[in-house]
């Protein structure tokens, strides 16, 4: 029980750190149909940022700055180069994004170079919330979910109960009418694109300080904010929610399972040896594979249910 | 007008002196073939410097042998194969000295590679000095002539850690967690031979092997520590691996002592201190606070390049090549490693023996502490305000280890 009630908070809290992540990816997609391979680059960048503006402002002003200048980075860089390619269609987008990854990450590495920086946990949230079973909760841990719950509501709001939110749906679905109404729907892309940037801006700014703040964190989490945003259902938020939530607590239950297809076999009654064939395979304990299930997710996910838990677009 | 003579005596002797050796006056060169870029980066530039400080400090007329050292950096990008692109490429610029440390796959590739070429270009042999590979293959079952190991290797830092640990009354139930590559499972497999010879009761409680550089969140592992009632961990992870599960310890509350091998690895401190305070021990053959001539050294090298300088192997590499180097009387690479066999300097530590059996460093020993600098140990790492506190130093023979090797020497 005690092991069963950590993990799971283990897990969930996880999983609202991954949901953090791609909202902003799922967001983007849904809204203008491209796959910014460049998300985790910017998560990057608003660690970085805000790594520079704790320095100066402090942790509180950074967590409001920082996003806001990754946003705005984000806006330039769809206003100047991704406008420029929407023309040749998606894969031109998605190219450059791509080619974008490896010029902000070369450009992390020249301003603040190669190494990690020192972006410490500030002192106000540094520290235990509560004991559970022996095991502090940290309360920096309750914050970050605190923050990911606000954002997907925030978010809801936005999209589905404001004025803003109603234009951004219709410029996703009729274009032209709503540039007939006079609404400007190039600035209403810019706006999505630099919004969902500040997302993972501010997903930097958390997790920059809960993990560590290298030149080699986009890299390390730009594959599983694809899975999330894939099992979730392309350009479904709610279902960004769902997947983010079953991967964190997928793989946090998986690590604390030690039974190998050998032991199974065994409790069975058939011994494998190290003659046996494929014992490499079959030694190999589910602990061991957990950190590659969400992968494994993806893959039986676009055979099976190619539009995700909760996703809607059928192209 | 006799102190002018004394003053001409004195100049005299000295070329004469000096002149006796053939080498004297003439540049060694070494090619340093490790990551220059990619996510290892910030190591392998840290280490060139390190060789470059080491070349510049104790070559020219403070090398035995009187020669200068230069050190080129070839970026193999952490792989094997990148590796012997490098390696053809420093052979095709005359290099005849070439060193490598980061990851045992590309100082395999190196050593056997070498092995080949020396053997079918006769006169222009190449000498492989491996500073940090630690794969205890390399000077067993795939031990060469031509491979000469600077660092102590895993079976030798899991003999002196566990030496250490006997001692640890507390330490009842270890956890073992590692990086699933060859590294991490070595590290597993030595210690749990080693541990069971020396303390049989202590109890390995839990072993994860976990995919290298893919966990962002280690609590689910630390939850499972807590749960198999650990009082130890040994771990031999190392960069954001390492970091991250500190972090997740100091976050849970487990206040567990740890057992490493690279705690002290560019950024690992960073990030460490940014974690707090947390009983950590790393196992090497040096320590950040280290007196005498390479402490004034660590202190010029932070001055200079604002960095740590770590990888000591880089001042024993140097004056091992300068001793071989005055006692083969020539750079000649074919004499150098002749000379190089069962070869002692002094150290930093005191001396240091190249075994002749298997080319492998005998070294001391150091267990190091985590903790906040004092008056006793001012040196700040990476300017964190904490530094690892020398706890024990053993002598060579205590980390020694037997070797399977089997030396095919040339002629």
């Amino acid at each position: 029980m005690e092991f069963f009630a950590i993990s799971l908070l283990n897990g969930v809290s996880y999983g609202l750190l991954l949901f953090m992540l791609s909202s902003g990816l799922t967001l983007i997609f849904s809204m203008m149909g491209v796959l910014n391979f460049a998300h985790a680059s910017f998560y990057m960048l608003g660690a970085y940022f805000s790594y520079t503006l704790t320095g100066w402002l402090g942790f509180w002003a950074a967590l409001v700055l920082a996003p806001v200048g990754v946003g705005i980075f984000g806006a330039l860089f769809e206003r100047y180069v991704l406008r420029r390619v929407h023309q040749y269609g998606h894969v031109a987008e998605l190219l450059i994004t791509f080619g974008m990854s490896y010029i902000m990450l070369e450009l992390v590495q020249l301003v603040w170079g190669r190494s990690s920086v020192d972006y410490r946990v500030p002192a106000a949230l540094d520290g235990p919330l509560f004991t559970l079973y022996g095991t502090q909760f940290p309360m920096y841990r309750a914050f970050m979910m605190a923050v990911a719950l606000s954002m997907l509501a925030a978010l809801w709001l936005l999209l589905t109960r404001s004025r803003v939110g109603m234009v951004i749906q219709a410029a996703l679905t009729h274009p032209h009418m709503v540039e007939a109404l006079g609404h400007n729907v190039p600035r209403v892309f810019m706006l999505v694109f630099g919004g969902g940037c500040a997302l993972a801006g501010l997903a930097g700014v958390i997790g920059g300080n809960a993990f560590v703040t290298e030149p080699g964190m986009a890299a390390a989490v730009g594959g599983i904010i694809f899975v999330v945003v894939v099992v979730g259902g392309m350009g479904s938020l709610g279902g960004a929610f769902l997947a983010s939530l079953l991967i964190g607590v997928l793989q946090t239950f998986a690590v604390a399972v030690d039974v190998s297809i050998q032991s199974a076999l065994h409790s069975v009654g058939m011994s494998v040896t190290t003659e046996t064939f494929g014992y490499a395979l079959l030694k190999l304990k589910v602990s061991q594979v957990a950190p590659i299930l969400p992968y494994l997710l993806l893959v039986l996910m676009l055979i099976f249910r190619p539009k995700g838990l909760l996703g809607t677009r059928e192209d | 007008m006799k102190f002018a003579i004394k003053s001409v005596a004195a100049c005299a002797m000295m070329t004469v002196a000096a002149g006796v050796f053939a080498q004297n006056g003439q540049t060694v060169k070494i090619a340093f073939i490790d990551p220059l870029s990619g996510p290892f980066a910030n190591v392998g530039q840290n280490q060139l410097k390190s060789w470059q400080f080491a070349a510049d400090k104790l070559g020219g007329a403070k090398s035995a042998a009187g020669v200068k050292f230069e050190v080129v950096g070839f970026d193999n990008k952490g792989s094997p194969q990148e590796s012997l692109n490098s390696l053809k490429a420093a052979i095709d610029q005359g290099f005849r000295y070439v060193t490598q440390g980061n990851g045992s796959g590309a100082a395999l590739a190196i050593s056997g590679a070498v092995a080949k070429h020396n053997e079918r270009n006769p006169g222009k042999e190449v000498v492989f000095l491996n500073y940090a590979a630690v794969d205890p293959a390399l000077t067993n079952e795939k031990c060469d002539y031509w491979h000469f190991r600077l660092d102590a290797d895993t079976s030798m830092k899991m003999e002196a850690l566990t030496s250490f640990m006997k001692d640890q009354p507390k330490v009842s139930k270890v956890y073992l967690i590692n990086q699933n590559y060859s590294h991490g499972q070595q590290v597993a497999k030595y210690f749990k031979d080693a541990i069971a010879r020396k303390r049989p009761d202590v109890k390995i409680v839990g072993e994860d092997l976990h995919p290298i550089g893919q966990v962002k969140d280690f609590s689910p592992y630390v939850a499972k520590i807590k749960q198999s009632g650990a009082n130890a961990i040994v771990t031999g992870n190392w960069g954001a691996d390492l970091t991250l599960l500190v972090k997740a310890l100091n976050d849970s509350g487990l206040k567990l002592p740890m057992y490493t091998y690279y705690a002290q690895v560019t950024g690992t401190p960073t990030a460490l201190a940014a974690g707090g305070d947390g009983e950590v021990y790393v196992i090497a053959y040096g320590s950040a606070n280290q007196p005498g001539e390479i402490g004034a050294l660590s202190n010029e090298y932070k001055k200079k390049f604002n960095d740590d300088y770590y990888t000591y192997a880089t001042y024993n590499g140097i004056n091992l090549l300068s001793g071989a180097i005055a006692k083969a009387k020539s750079i000649d690479p074919v004499k150098v490693a002749a000379a190089l066999e069962g070869l002692t300097v002094k150290s930093f530590a005191g001396e240091v023996q190249m075994r002749k059996t298997d080319h492998q460093l005998q070294q001391s020993m150091y267990v190091t502490k985590w903790q906040k600098v004092d008056k006793k140990y001012p040196y700040s790492v990476e300017n964190t305000g904490y530094t690892f506190a020398p706890i024990k130093q053993m002598d060579p023979y205590i980390a020694s280890t037997p070797t399977s090797c089997q030396m095919k020497r040339p002629g």
